[in-house]
């Protein structure tokens, strides 16, 4: 008896510790850069373009660079994305052809992002010719979170209960009608969840952009969608590694940015599930 | 509106759940239909509305006619049968809607524009299910708010917007107590004035005292079926006459 009690305590002591090491990284990293970061951040860093070869001025066109691509990718890989969930998770039958696509969706989920990035540069700056460009990133960052918006949006829809189906059905709507008007309904948070986590990935990804639209120093905002464009996370890699001699603050200043920006993002994600659970009642 | 069955048989994959089963229903009366679990009458319930469509591997064989029309006929247009034969389910399921929307979903999706009528329809099928005084002050209040019973009313009152003719109860009351069943036996007894109910349960009690008809199905079987009194004071079979004594089920 005691015995147990003393390996239950050793257990508890082990489980704790080992989720409590979790946290010790992630604040690490936020205290060191909002610590370092912090005395950058000003009006004019945050609306300037860069200057002085990067190390001085602002880092506004990066910020406006990741706002695009991010809108970009979502354009694209929303719909895409909800369209491939619903006829996955609503229509397809057990077959040979959507056990391929299921496992299409996991395997391109593990696909390291620098083969994104390849593969955007081949596909849509040489075939599709769109050049480096704000289009062809954020089709390839598009790609690179469509796993995220189906899983994500899969899980929402698979969630809503089957009885809600059956009486829609049993009313006589067809099973269109019973997914317009009562499966997407209850399904919207949870698709908004995986897409704002789809952003915030899309947001902080270097390499699929880094041979697709990123641009090394370009001191005005793009004017088109064929137009290259600065990126948060390339430019933070760029005064980081090929800049010599740029300041520590204006390097995590701007890694406080995207921080921020992506840290902000999965906070709205987190918000709306929240609300979410708190009226869901069956 | 009648009902006849003529040979039906149903398949689950390998299972045959439904054998050769005959059995008519008749118009503006309670059937219903009793037996141990497992002995297919949810099943045969689920053949009148087609819903046994949605499990894969079903299989059906005989014919089922309603107003003289086959509905296991594969052409049969599956959106007039199910606005005619509605279905209650055992778990009282609101979709998570006020009031309101719930009692016009059918109509909304039955007619595409017309918006008038609304107001008419709600009001008329939450009176059919005595509701309309408790809650005509909070129709826009969630349905998930509602307790069990009014739940169950008011799955009932989103049926009858739809205007059926026929009304399918899958143990209507398994989730309630005593005196809400009661009160919705009350309620289909009012109900059968304007509606052919059938209703599947394994409460003998409640078979006995709110229907008219009784059929007693077995290991996928009709045993028998007839007038309630007559099955529940003589029963013909001898498997009958065990189940109703409570000798198993």
């Amino acid at each position: 008896m005691r015995n147990s009690q003393r390996s239950q305590k050793i257990a508890f002591s082990l489980l704790f510790s080992a989720t409590l090491l979790i946290v010790v990284p992630v604040g690490l990293i936020i205290v060191l850069i909002i610590q370092k970061g912090i005395p950058a951040i000003d009006w004019q860093f945050l609306t300037d373009i860069p200057r002085k070869g990067m190390r001085e001025g602002g880092i506004f066109p990066a910020i406006v660079g990741t706002l695009y691509l991010v809108a970009g990718a979502i354009v694209f890989s929303l719909p895409i994305g909800l369209l491939a969930a619903i006829y996955l998770s609503e229509y397809a039958k057990d077959n040979a052809l959507n056990r391929i696509i299921k496992l299409a969706i996991v395997n391109l989920a593990g696909v390291p992002s620098v083969v994104y990035g390849l593969f955007g540069l081949a596909m849509f700056v040489v075939f599709f010719k769109f050049g480096a460009s704000i289009l062809s990133g954020s089709l390839t960052l598009g790609i690179m979170i469509l796993p995220i918006i189906i899983t994500a949006s899969r899980e929402a829809l698979e969630s809503v209960p089957y009885s809600f189906r059956e009486v829609s059905l049993s009313l006589g709507a067809s099973k269109w009608q019973t997914i317009r008007h009562i499966v997407l309904p209850n399904a919207i948070p949870g698709i908004l969840t995986g897409t704002i986590l789809g952003i915030g990935r899309a947001a902080g990804e270097t390499a699929p952009i880094l041979f697709t639209v990123a641009a090394f120093y370009l001191p005005k905002l793009p004017k088109s969608i064929f137009d290259q464009a600065m990126a948060l996370p390339y430019h933070l890699y760029v005064i980081s590694t090929q800049v010599p001699n740029v300041d520590e603050k204006i390097r995590y200043g701007t890694a406080l940015v995207l921080l921020v920006l992506v840290l902000f993002m999965n906070l709205i994600a987190i918000v709306i599930r929240y609300q979410f659970r708190k009226r869901k009642k069956w | 509106m009648n009902i006849e069955v003529k040979d039906l048989n149903l398949w689950y994959g390998q299972f045959q759940a439904l054998k050769d089963v005959n059995i008519s229903f008749s118009e503006k009366r309670i059937t219903a239909i009793i037996g141990p679990s497992g002995c297919g009458k949810s099943t045969l319930l689920r053949v009148f509305n087609r819903m046994n469509d949605l499990i894969e591997g079903v299989r059906t064989t005989g014919e089922v006619t309603i107003d003289r029309e086959n509905i296991l006929d594969p052409s049969a247009d599956l959106v007039v049968l199910r606005k005619k034969v509605g279905m209650v389910f055992q778990r009282p399921n609101p979709f998570p809607l006020s009031i309101y929307d719930n009692v016009i979903f059918g109509p909304k999706i039955h007619s595409s524009k017309n918006k008038d009528g609304l107001d008419e329809i709600v009001q008329y099928s939450l009176e059919s299910v005595l509701l309309w005084d408790e809650l005509k002050d909070k129709l826009r209040k969630s349905a998930l708010s509602l307790s069990l019973e009014q739940k169950q009313r008011l799955c009932i009152a989103r049926l009858i917007a739809v205007k059926p003719d026929i009304l399918l109860m899958d143990e209507p009351c398994s989730t309630l107590d005593p005196q809400a069943t009661q009160r919705i036996e009350d309620l289909m007894r009012e109900l059968k004035h304007n509606y052919t109910i059938i209703i599947v349960t394994h409460n003998m009690h409640q078979a006995a005292r709110s229907s008219d008809e009784t059929g007693f199905m077995l290991l996928g079987e009709l045993i028998e079926a007839g007038k309630t009194e007559d099955i529940f004071t003589y029963p013909k079979d001898k498997r009958t006459e065990d189940y109703i004594s409570g000798q198993y089920g």
